[in-house]
């Protein structure tokens, strides 16, 4: 693997769009070709180079292609976007879209994200050292394909409208979560390790939400079923489980019908 | 000597009444009366003569006063915020024409704006929940005809929508509704005793900011599955029966407003409300239509949709179209400092956005345009006043059934004044010159 | 104005009956002339290349509230598709909705010069007009819905065909629309009670009159005034297995009428997107293609013309005005679902659908489509459409155009079918060997609608007189070519004319051009009695008022109208 790091060397006066930080747009790519790939400020089309310095030297192809960031990148919106393979990792807070789109491939932030990281993630890796904005792992407005398939793994807190329409995949919070959780979700499994709000699994068809720590208000349309031991993915306990969303429409298997479950841990 | 102008269309709220009558003087400089509006809309047109109206646009000096300036000086001023920015805010287009949001739109393309409106802080989350879940609905004179369910949710068309009710769903008398009001189950859902749910037969008190939890519950019951003892403050009991009143109707109507789109959850409550009335028609017919406030926010969105495809929060400054509230939308761009000048036309950010949004429009470039002397205004460096769509100057405007009516001008603008359409032929013409288009 | 000289292209034009000779093109103020009539004309090296009038396309659905739920409910159709601005070209956005910019460039880029809305909400129609206004290039006109309309239900009700056609007339002007279009007649109004008509007999709740009434009299009323085209259809039970017989039953309400029109057209009856209406079997288990028998009927009777409504396999948005059918369908795949009622008119109802080639029936309708224009006697009758967008965006024209010439790429496509078996099974297409050749497909894409819009004196052709709406597509019919490569060459014209402005240059757009819209202002006697009941009926149950209806002047800024004296 070769990596190339880029530091900051200047802020923009709005937001930068970085959409070009990807081991798919640096493959290849010589380090006076990776400056001049285009970055965003408004309207302005600026080069990679304008804002960072950059060294080291890029793999053949994104799988072979690791991308360091550094400096205060608060303000630098899309990296990891739509990438394919590779190892991008970010060593500030970050802004928005962090890992969009991403195919394939390792993301880790040391630090925050702002809004709609992983936002209709098809597979790969996004690790976040500190707290989530709203919309991880979400799907892009209007799709009803959200997040299908990876992991996303957030050590901190989380926001509100995690893992909208989700189908598959992992997303697993460390600390506490905002309101709406699963909205719409057709598949895919949710963790919560620490406490959640209300309007987990609103509108949910399948999939799984597992909390460990408390629920203020439980969906009137999630019905307790019973206790069961839990051991899923590192977790283990006994766990009430609540199906539902008894509202929404649901499949059958073999006259069964199938419903979202959630689970919410009783003792450890 | 007067005249009558009749078949007015009012500029003031969704329900776009078009049957008023307006009384003018024969030289069509004054307006004396007008007739059939309510309150709101009478005072929108009267207002329209007060004395001390402003007539030409204003700067903001460094000691704070203003001085007036040419409609010249204002249109350099606007072309030049705009092609010096890097990403300008051009917001608000509610209440003007289509013809001004249409020129508005190629002066955003041009200079890489975010454009948004009022549905930003208002209906923008219904829009959101529409792109999620679809919407069964109608235009008014379905409900007029046929709605014998009424279910008034999150909104108080007393106050808001004064006419409604009697124009279009309670009390008139329309194809099949020939018994009226009597005819009719009228249902309002508020945590607040409002003037609408006076003249309710069920009103249920929601809990404030569980109304995702108690449309839930309308969906639990339609399916015939057991409901908590109490949900959103509402005993179950009274829930079955709220759904099997629905249920038992041959069309029913859902409005809603800002009691669902602005509390917690925001689209996702209007996106449950929506799956509420997907699900009634399995029973029976059923539909549901927001409550817009502005008169032309609806156009506003029809026309965006039409030329860039999104219907509020355009983000065109990569010079093609991009959408995401959050991003996109007017408050997140100021509070995260990420436009640089703000532009607003036909609305009031500087009263409906939040004061911290309204103290970056003060650190910024920004321009006006508006009749009135506003908050907005107030904290704008230009203000430039505008004739008033609907009274002085015509143009199409959308209903909140998405209906184009077009307004009429029932009297003259005060002397030498632009209309919103003509100021901003002068600034795309300069701004293209600016740019060497 | 500037001359223009094509010169050396390989003409197919079925007016001049010109099947890929070459010959020259002479274009002079904004019409096709004799070559002799130029003086100095600036010439366009056509040599090897493809000429053929200016596409023209009779049902889509581009302009309108029910398209613009389209764009506005589905911002996923827009992600990475967007073209940015660039020149005089101003941003275009949207795959299967695009916005209205996209539109005209995107027919302009096909070498299409005319398309016209195939609905039209009358209460809406401003909304349809602000669309079209905003649609560049393309000469334009709308069909206002009267299948399910209150005054019309009323007045064929009791036969009075008069009254119906003064009506028309009306509300022709008052929206000014072209044509009287009919969707799943009484089928919406009936669901504005959540119910349907779905076979012809299917009396209408409370109106108590049939589809078939219904057509029959539109029919007669059409003929009454002598309109430039036929009715023009979508008949009830849309897209169920089974439902070719109500499409033969409503064929069959056009026969022993003739066509009474001074404007060209030999039809009485125009069905649109006949592949969803040509289904037999009766559950998805064993729906199976019709399309023989459809195309028996279609061939032997010459006063009924057909669109195909082609399936192009692709992921996109149904949108259409038989409301019951978009609520059933997203029953079936729990999509989101926009439905918009209007009072005393229509409804409408909006649905995005995945095509999926691993899906056994979207194969089947794929082959469907195919069949139709494959087992047609006389193209001129049956015409190249995907009722955009509803089975597929109107950017696959030609590869629907590849598949009709080309059996290897039929071929390609059916391999590509995870059922192939069953699909072969349950259709013919894969048994037939005709390869449309490109005079036909000039007939099924230009003369043929042309002529079947009584347009045929402006458009569809090269003749002298005719507008200078001329394509020049780099395709060369006589030197070897993979059937990819027709896509490529109708995908992408060289040069385009338009009303003899040259819109697309070295295949890039090079004007705005100056569209026209048409309507069509038709005058019948004075009726008193038709006028009472439209006072009647805005008075007691429109929302608007009778003066707040029409659409008037700058809605339309290049209107181009078409006068019928209609009167007795």
């Amino acid at each position: 693997m070769e990596t190339v790091t880029l530091t900051i060397k200047n802020q923009p006066d709005l937001f930068l769009e970085a959409d070009t930080i990807t081991p798919d747009a640096f493959a290849g790519k010589k380090i006076e070709e990776i400056a001049d790939l285009h970055v965003y400020v408004g309207r302005e089309q600026h080069r990679l180079g304008d804002f960072f310095e950059i060294s080291g030297k890029a793999g053949a192809t994104p799988e072979e292609t690791k991308i360091v960031v550094n400096g205060d990148l608060s303000r630098v919106k899309y990296i990891g976007m739509k990438m394919t393979a590779g190892e991008v990792v970010v060593n500030s807070n970050t802004d928005m879209y962090v890992g969009a789109w991403m195919q394939g491939g390792k993301i880790t932030v040391n630090g925050d994200v702002d809004a709609f990281a992983g936002t209709g993630m098809k597979g790969g890796e996004l690790i976040i050292k500190g707290n989530a904005g709203n919309y991880l792992g979400a799907a892009y407005r209007g799709d009803w394909r959200g997040m299908q398939a990876g992991k996303i793994t957030v050590t901190g807190n989380a926001g509100s409208d995690i893992g909208t329409f989700m189908n598959g995949g992992e997303i697993v919070i460390g600390g506490d979560v905002d309101v709406h959780v699963a909205t719409h979700a057709e598949g895919g499994r949710i963790i919560i390790k620490g406490n959640a709000k209300s309007r987990l699994g609103g509108q949910m068809v399948e999939g799984e939400i597992y909390v460990l720590g408390s629920i203020d208000l439980m969906m009137p349309g999630f019905a307790y079923r019973e206790d069961v031991d839990v051991d899923v993915d590192g977790i283990k306990g006994r766990f009430a489980l609540y199906e539902g969303d008894l509202g929404e429409r649901h499949r059958k298997r073999k006259g069964q019908t199938i419903y979202a479950k959630l689970y919410q841990r009783i003792e450890a | 000597m007067t005249k009558t102008v009749t078949d007015v269309i009012c500029p003031f709220c969704g329900t776009l009444c078009d049957d008023l009558e307006v009384v003018v003087s024969a030289d069509n400089k004054e307006l004396l009366e007008v007739y059939n509006a309510c309150a709101i809309g009478a005072e929108k047109f009267l207002h329209s003569q007060a004395k001390d109206r402003l007539t030409r646009p204003r700067m903001r000096q460094e000691d704070g006063s203003w001085k007036e300036i040419s409609y010249d000086e204002a249109i350099e001023y606007t072309a030049k915020i705009l092609t010096d920015a890097r990403k300008p805010l051009m917001y608000g287009w509610s209440s003007t024409n289509c013809e001004a949001q249409a020129v508005g739109s190629e002066i955003g393309e041009l200079v890489g704006a975010v454009m948004d409106n009022t549905a930003t802080v208002c209906h923008g989350t219904s829009l959101i929940a529409v792109q999620d879940i679809g919407i069964p609905s109608c235009t008014l004179g379905e409900v007029k005809n046929r709605a014998d369910r009424i279910l008034f949710w999150g909104c108080n068309p007393a106050h808001a929508h004064p006419r409604h009710m009697s124009r279009y769903s309670i009390f008139p008398r329309g194809f099949f509704t020939g018994k009226g009001h009597k005819g009719r189950k009228v249902i309002v859902i508020d945590p607040r005793p409002t003037d609408t749910a006076n003249v309710a037969d069920v009103h249920l008190q929601v809990e404030q900011g569980r109304d995702y939890e108690l449309l839930n519950a309308f969906r639990v019951a339609f399916k015939g599955e057991q409901l908590p003892d109490v949900v959103a403050g509402i005993p179950k009991e009274k829930i079955y029966e709220a759904a099997d009143l629905l249920k038992s109707g041959r069309f029913v109507i859902i409005f809603f407003g800002m009691g669902v789109t602005q509390s917690l959850g925001k689209n996702h409550n209007i996106d449950e409300a929506i799956a509420v009335t997907r699900d009634l028609n399995e029973y029976t017919k059923a539909a549901i239509m927001p409550m817009r406030g502005h008169y032309n926010v609806t156009g506003s969105g029809q026309v965006w949709g039409w030329l860039f495809g999104f219907p509020y929060a355009v983000d065109l400054s990569r010079g093609f179209a991009r959408y995401n509230p959050g991003e996109t939308t007017s408050n997140d761009l100021l509070r995260r400092d990420e436009v640089d000048a703000v532009f607003v036309l036909g609305s009031d950010p500087g009263a409906h956005f939040p004061f911290s949004s309204v103290k970056k429009i003060y650190n910024l470039p920004s321009v006006a345009i508006d009749p009135h002397e506003t908050p907005t205004t107030e904290v704008c460096k230009v203000h430039v006043p505008v004739a008033f769509v609907g009274v002085e100057v015509g143009g199409c405007a959308y209903r909140m059934d998405n209906v184009p009516i077009e307004t009429r001008k029932v009297v003259e603008p005060p002397e030498g004044m632009m209309t919103d359409e003509e100021f901003l032929r002068h600034v795309l013409a300069r701004v293209k010159e600016i740019q060497g288009v | 104005m500037a001359e223009y000289l094509i010169k050396n292209g390989f003409v197919f034009d079925p007016v001049l009956g010109i099947k890929g000779d070459k010959a020259d093109i002479a274009i002079k103020d904004g019409k096709i002339v004799e070559t002799t009539a130029l003086g100095s004309p600036k010439v366009i090296d056509a040599a090897g290349k493809t000429v053929m009038a200016g596409g023209v396309d009779i049902h889509a659905h581009v302009a309108g509230p029910k398209v613009n739920i389209g764009r506005n409910f589905r911002p996923e159709d827009k992600l990475f598709g967007y073209k940015a601005r660039s020149g005089i070209e101003r941003m275009q956005g949207g795959f299967s909705v695009p916005t209205t910019i996209r539109t005209g460039y995107n027919y302009a880029r096909m070498g299409y010069t005319t398309v016209m809305e195939a609905a039209m909400p009358p209460l809406y129609a401003r909304h349809t007009h602000e669309e079209m206004r905003d649609t560049p290039i393309l000469d334009q006109g709308a069909y206002p819905v009267f299948g399910n309309n209150w005054f019309v239900l009323e007045y064929l009700k009791n036969h009075e065909i008069e009254n119906a056609a003064a009506y028309i007339a009306w509300l022709l002007r008052a929206t000014k629309g072209y044509a009287v279009k009919v969707v799943n007649p009484g089928g919406t109004e009936a669901w504005g009670w959540g119910l349907n008509c779905e076979n012809v007999h299917d009396p209408v709740p409370y109106f108590d009159i049939t589809p078939a009434q219904i057509v029959k009299g539109l029919i007669e009323a059409n003929e009454h005034l002598g309109l430039p085209h036929s009715m023009h259809v979508h008949a009830n039970n849309l897209g169920n297995p089974g439902n070719y017989t109500t499409t033969l039953d409503t064929f069959k309400l056009s026969e022993g009428i003739k066509p009474n029109s001074k404007f060209g057209r030999d039809q009485v009856m125009h069905h649109t997107h006949v592949q969803f209406h040509s289904y037999g079997g009766d559950s998805w288990v064993n729906v199976e293609s019709k399309a023989k028998e459809i195309m028996d009927y279609v061939n032997s009777h010459e006063n009924i013309t057909i669109d195909m409504g082609q399936v192009t396999l692709d992921e996109t948005t149904t949108m259409t005005a038989d409301g019951p059918f978009e609520h059933h369908l997203t029953e079936l795949n729990h999509l989101k679902w926009a439905n918009a009622d209007v009072e005393l008119e229509t409804g409408s109802g909006v649905v995005p659908y995945v095509y999926s080639p691993n899906i056994k029936v979207c194969a089947i309708q794929w082959a469907i489509g195919l069949e139709l224009a494959l087992f047609a006697k006389d193209p001129m009758r049956i015409f190249i459409t995907t009722d955009h967008p509803n089975a597929g965006p109107f950017i696959r024209y030609p590869r629907v155009i590849k598949w009709l010439m080309s059996t290897e790429a039929r071929e390609q496509q059916f391999d590509a079918f995870k059922h192939k078996d069953k699909v072969i099974e349950a259709t013919n297409l894969a048994g037939i060997d005709r390869e449309l050749n490109l005079y036909e497909i000039a007939q099924m894409t230009r003369a043929g609608p042309a002529k079947a819009l009584g347009l045929a004196h402006m458009y569809g052709g090269l003749a002298p007189g005719l507008e200078a709406d001329v394509a020049i597509y780099d395709f060369n019919p006589n030197e070897p070519y993979a059937p990819d490569d027709i896509e490529t060459a109708f995908l992408n014209a060289e040069h385009l004319f338009k009303t003899g402005v040259q819109v697309v240059r070295d295949h890039n757009i090079a004007s705005n051009g100056n569209k026209r819209t048409l309507w069509v202002n038709a005058k019948v006697d004075e009726n008193p009695q038709v006028m009472r009941d439209v006072k009647e009926k805005f008075l007691r149950y429109y929302t608007v008022t009778l003066n707040n209806y029409e659409v008037t002047g700058h809605y339309l800024p290049n209107p181009y109208v078409i006068e019928v004296d209609a009167t007795e």
